[in-house]
């Protein structure tokens, strides 16, 4: 399986990275080493092909750095049923990947499922809520996911800490939360038992059909081969053109508080407050769509920082050690793009902004599918012909 | 570990650590007042639970955190000592006082 | 109020306006000096201080000084005082115990940039100040000297003991251990042996081949003001302690305190036992404010430390934001005094109160006192530049990040891993991820890299700070002004129903 033969690479040798093994010829190249990027180049080895992934720097947009590390099923799926399904089998097979990661690389990626709580501050924003998971579930094809809607008091037994102003919650024994930094660690680590040849400083500027596959160029040389997945995120936009794809995204910056190290006080995860295993707290979220500057907007922290507090009036003394802001990888509709391109054929796009939990998704299925050539129904619903469609009246 | 220069004793000060009672000089930082009575370890890390103490006292390696007056985490070389002032080692990562959830 | 901070000075950020022409950080002599510049010309000043009294490190407490410190700690420490003194008689509003920890661009409806908001805290409460224009005077810190042990009670820095000094006439008593390289080595130790302290042994790493290394410099070097005081502290360190030279390896041992202090000189290992160990290995930029805020930073191959670049009036490359003083490179307080003057005058041509020929005519005579202050640097650089093995750890058990305690083996390892860059180790180990944001990790991890990678640190590039650089309470966060956007960007069309407890 992994018999590519070693070439010398001198332009490898002279910036001197690091690398575990170099294929000549890879099956598949998968363009992009963030969170996508890396679970189907997993899974992609995992299907036995030689896998080469080209990633940018050590400096750069990296979306999936960004992420607030949520399992989150609760919500998923207004307008698209198969993305309620989706993630459900996501959140269903978590297990299996924290499970797999483990018995490759010995790094336990702190996955806990115990379900999680939308808090709400307000009678209106709990009814608000409410409404839209009743649209979810009588939707035409609905997928129905379980949640129970708590009042204050109900609230308050499996969440001691929260404060006057919680009016109730939406809890769905589904969600959970993860260690992202260590789910990174893990797959990267895994790359090496895998033989992955994984290529940072390795910006793609062209991809081109070349001899019936693909030869991917950048100031670092070429590389071709039969396969390509684009799976970088942001700069799927430029790339996507150039192989028959589309990548039908819409700007949506977002800001997350991170606050340092506390005792234990808090196990769920609320979609906009958890607590990482290490102890710090992580605040969000927010979503505008009109900036793509990467300064931090203040304004916006205050907010999330004051919902926080009313949530758990504990947090109020707490350090704040960083604030983020990020450009999510967010399609037209929120839900993921997964594509084989019609005009080059063994070309692939795939995006999405739920990359934690839909991680299992694309080291598994996906992987597989991209591995065959082929896309099941699950997934072919989430090809871009469903922008074109026109809207129902 | 340090004595005070006799000139340099100004007004006595007197706060306490971990409920002892602690003379520092008016103008001491926390941090300063510690050493100066001999105290040099301040906090255990939230990481491993290894002591720890001031290292830089210029506010840059946040190595002499303390609890002062209920706030934890709070720089001893940044904060001037007060009469009264109740100091407590910062034991591990911030406490936060409710229960821990189940 | 005491005269110490002066009549301006701010107590709370309450006492704060809401906007000023120029917002300087830091008061050091650069610092001071820049805010008494651009103040004397007509701006709104304010200088922000994270200190009580002025001063920075390098004049710490001036204000406060005594007689007898005159003595103990010298004539230079003394030339502080009147730079201060300055400093409060100008028309600048001072704060001092005021914490900065953010700016952020303003932008008017056309999104112009119309000035900067810095995030201020004291007293346990933040506002944002709107400010023109900014000078980052934010200094120096002491370069990391990850040694095996250097986490223990009783191993601290050489600034630490100066600051005690300065600020509380504290004495070390015991056996006290003083290691590492740099003209502030001999300086300090010559203050603690004046003040009393016994120094059981200054312990020197400076490596023999920079003497070769520095010789081109020489000529240079005697003619500067350095020589002379040099050679003195080098004479009174010799006489009343003992010196050993050419220290190759250096640790602390002891259970859960320092006890001994064990180092290799001449092929051989020696063990002191030691109640305190004193580390210093010159002093790098502390860059953590000018590269949160964007700034290009550049790598010193001299100094070995990334400092921002800055153009002659000390712009950096965000329009509108300054550094001076050792925080634009390492250079010293009275280069850093001419340096808050130049800068000053750059501030103020770029308000429009002083035209271009007015700042040239200005600025000469401090260019020529610029030039003549910082002669012999060269030569200091480059006999004082710390050898490999100090900055990048040898032994792999060494923690280098001490806030997330990482050793330099879990570092090494990670490269291969596939970290090559300090900002994907943030994520492999959390490196730099802890409260002190990679001061005192970040140059040895960007080492660390560069020496498993095999390329130069450079290349490898430095942490991507973020705001707050100083941490504030969430409570604080969440007092400052909330705008009808942000809670659209929060809570989309539920925004009407947030409405905030804490304003």
């Amino acid at each position: 399986m992994s018999g590519g033969a070693r070439t010398s690479a001198p332009h490898l040798r002279m910036t001197g990275m690091a690398v575990s093994r170099i294929h000549a010829e890879p099956d598949i190249v998968v363009v992009g080493g963030g969170l996508m990027g890396a679970c189907l180049a997993w899974g992609l080895a995992r299907q036995g092909l030689r896998v080469c992934v080209l990633d940018e720097g050590d400096i750069a947009l990296r979306a999936s750095r960004a992420n607030f590390a949520l399992i989150w099923v609760q919500g998923k799926g207004l307008g698209f049923p198969a993305y309620t399904a989706w993630t459900k089998a996501a959140a269903a097979a978590w297990p299996q990947l924290a499970s797999d990661l483990k018995s490759d690389t010995g790094i336990d990626v702190g996955l806990d499922q115990p379900g999680g709580f939308t808090l709400c501050l307000s009678d209106r924003e709990l009814q608000a809520n409410v409404d839209a998971l009743k649209r979810l579930h009588n939707q035409p094809g609905a997928v129905a996911h379980p949640y129970e809607v708590l009042d204050h008091g109900q609230t308050k037994a499996p969440l001691p800490s929260i404060g006057p102003d919680v009016s109730g919650a939406i809890y769905c024994p589904l969600d959970g939360h993860v260690n992202s930094l260590r789910l990174f660690r893990a797959l990267h680590t895994a790359f090496k038992t895998g033989g992955i040849d994984y290529r940072a400083d390795h910006v793609v500027d062209t991809i081109e059909p070349h001899a019936g596959g693909f030869v991917l160029k950048g100031a670092w040389g070429e590389i071709g081969a039969p396969k390509a997945v684009l799976a970088a995120g942001l700069g799927n936009v430029r790339l996507a053109p150039m192989v028959g794809l589309d990548a039908p995204m819409k700007p949506s910056r977002g800001q997350i508080i991170v606050t340092e190290k506390a005792s234990p006080f808090l196990r769920y995860p609320i979609v906009t407050v958890r607590q990482t295993d290490e102890g710090g707290i992580m605040i969000g979220d927010s979503e505008e769509a009109d900036s793509a500057s990467l300064t931090i907007d203040h304004a916006i922290s205050s907010v999330m920082a004051d919902r926080a507090i009313r949530m758990f009036p504990l947090l109020a003394d707490l350090n704040v050690v960083r604030t983020w802001s990020a450009l999510r990888v967010m399609t037209l509709d929120g839900c993921p793009v997964y594509e084989q391109s019609q005009s080059h054929p063994g070309a692939f796009i795939t995006m999405a902004h739920s990359g934690v939990t839909l991680a299992p998704q694309h080291a598994y299925d996906l992987a597989q599918a991209i591995a065959a050539g082929a896309m099941p129904d699950e997934i072919a619903v989430f090809g871009t012909r469903r922008f074109h469609v026109p809207a129902c009246a | 570990m340090f004595r005070r220069a006799p000139d340099r004793i100004r007004d006595q000060v007197t706060f306490t650590f971990d409920e002892i009672p602690i003379t520092a000089s008016g103008g001491d930082t926390v941090a300063a007042a510690l050493l100066a009575a001999g105290i040099r370890v301040c906090r255990t890390t939230p990481a491993s639970g290894a002591p720890r103490g001031p290292y830089c006292m210029m506010g840059v390696c946040f190595e002499c955190l303390v609890r002062i007056d209920g706030t934890g985490n709070r720089q001893g070389c940044l904060v001037p000592v007060q009469e009264g002032m109740k100091v407590e080692t910062q034991k591990g990562s911030h406490v936060l006082s409710a229960e821990p959830a189940p | 109020m005491t005269s110490i901070t002066g009549s301006e000075a701010a107590h709370t950020v309450k006492d704060l306006a809401e906007a000023y022409d120029v917002i300087v950080i830091g008061a050091g002599p650069a610092g001071l000096s820049a805010a008494t510049a651009v103040s004397s010309l007509g701006a709104r000043t304010l200088l922000v201080d994270e200190n009580q009294t002025p001063g920075g490190q390098i004049y710490r407490s001036i204000l406060l000084a005594q007689t007898a410190d005159h003595q103990r700690l010298g004539k230079d420490y003394w030339k502080g005082r009147e730079i201060a003194e300055t400093f409060l008689r100008s028309g600048s509003q001072y704060a001092p115990a005021t914490t900065a920890w953010s700016i952020g661009p303003a932008n008017d409806d056309g999104g112009q940039l119309i000035g900067y908001d810095v995030g201020v805290s004291a007293e346990g409460a933040a506002r944002l100040i709107r400010a023109r224009q900014v000078v980052l005077a934010t200094g120096a810190l002491e370069r990391p000297f990850p040694i095996p042990g250097w986490t223990l009670p009783g191993v601290m820095t050489v600034g630490a003991a100066q600051i005690a000094l300065k600020t509380s006439g504290l004495i070390p008593e015991g056996r006290v251990v003083i290691a590492g390289t740099g003209p502030l080595l001999y300086l300090l130790a010559t203050q603690l042996i004046e003040a009393g302290a016994t120094v059981a042994a200054v312990l020197d790493t400076t490596p023999r081949s920079n003497w070769l290394k520095a010789l081109r410099h020489l000529p240079t070097f005697l003619t500067s003001p350095y020589i002379v005081k040099g050679l003195r502290l080098l004479r009174t360190v010799l006489r009343r302690t003992k010196v050993v030279r050419w220290v190759s390896a250096l640790s602390a041992e002891g259970t859960g305190e320092l006890n001994e202090v064990v180092w290799m000189a001449g092929g051989q290992e020696h063990r002191m036992p030691a109640d305190l160990l004193l580390l210093h290995q010159g002093v790098v930029p502390n860059v953590n404010f000018s590269n949160a805020a964007g700034s290009k930073h550049v790598w010193d191959e001299a100094q070995l430390a990334f400092r921002s670049q800055v153009d002659e009036w000390y712009e950096t490359s965000v329009p509108g934001i300054a550094i001076a003083g050792d925080g634009a490179g390492i250079r010293g307080a009275e280069a850093a005094d001419l340096q808050g003057k130049l800068a000053g005058l750059g501030c103020a041509s770029r308000l429009g109160l002083i035209g271009g020929e007015d700042r040239e005519q200005r600025a000469s005579s401090l260019k020529v006192q610029l030039t003549k202050v910082t002669r012999g640097r060269e030569f200091l650089d480059a006999l004082y530049q710390p050898c490999k093995a100090f900055r990048v750890p040898q032994n792999p058990e060494t923690i280098v990040c001490r806030c997330e305690e990482t050793s330099a083996a879990q570092i090494r390892a990670s490269v291969s891993a596939g970290a090559i860059g300090p900002n994907q180790m943030k994520v492999f180990l959390r490196s730099g991820m802890g409260p002190c944001q990679g001061r005192l990790c970040g140059l040895t991890v960007t080492e660390l890299i560069a020496d498993e990678r095999g390329v130069s640190p450079d290349t490898v590039g430095y942490y991507r700070l973020r705001f707050p650089i100083k941490p504030l309470r969430l409570r604080e966060l969440a007092s400052l002004p909330q705008s009808d956007a942000a809670k659209i960007a929060v809570l989309a069309d539920l925004a009407d129903t947030h409405r905030s407890k804490t304003n």
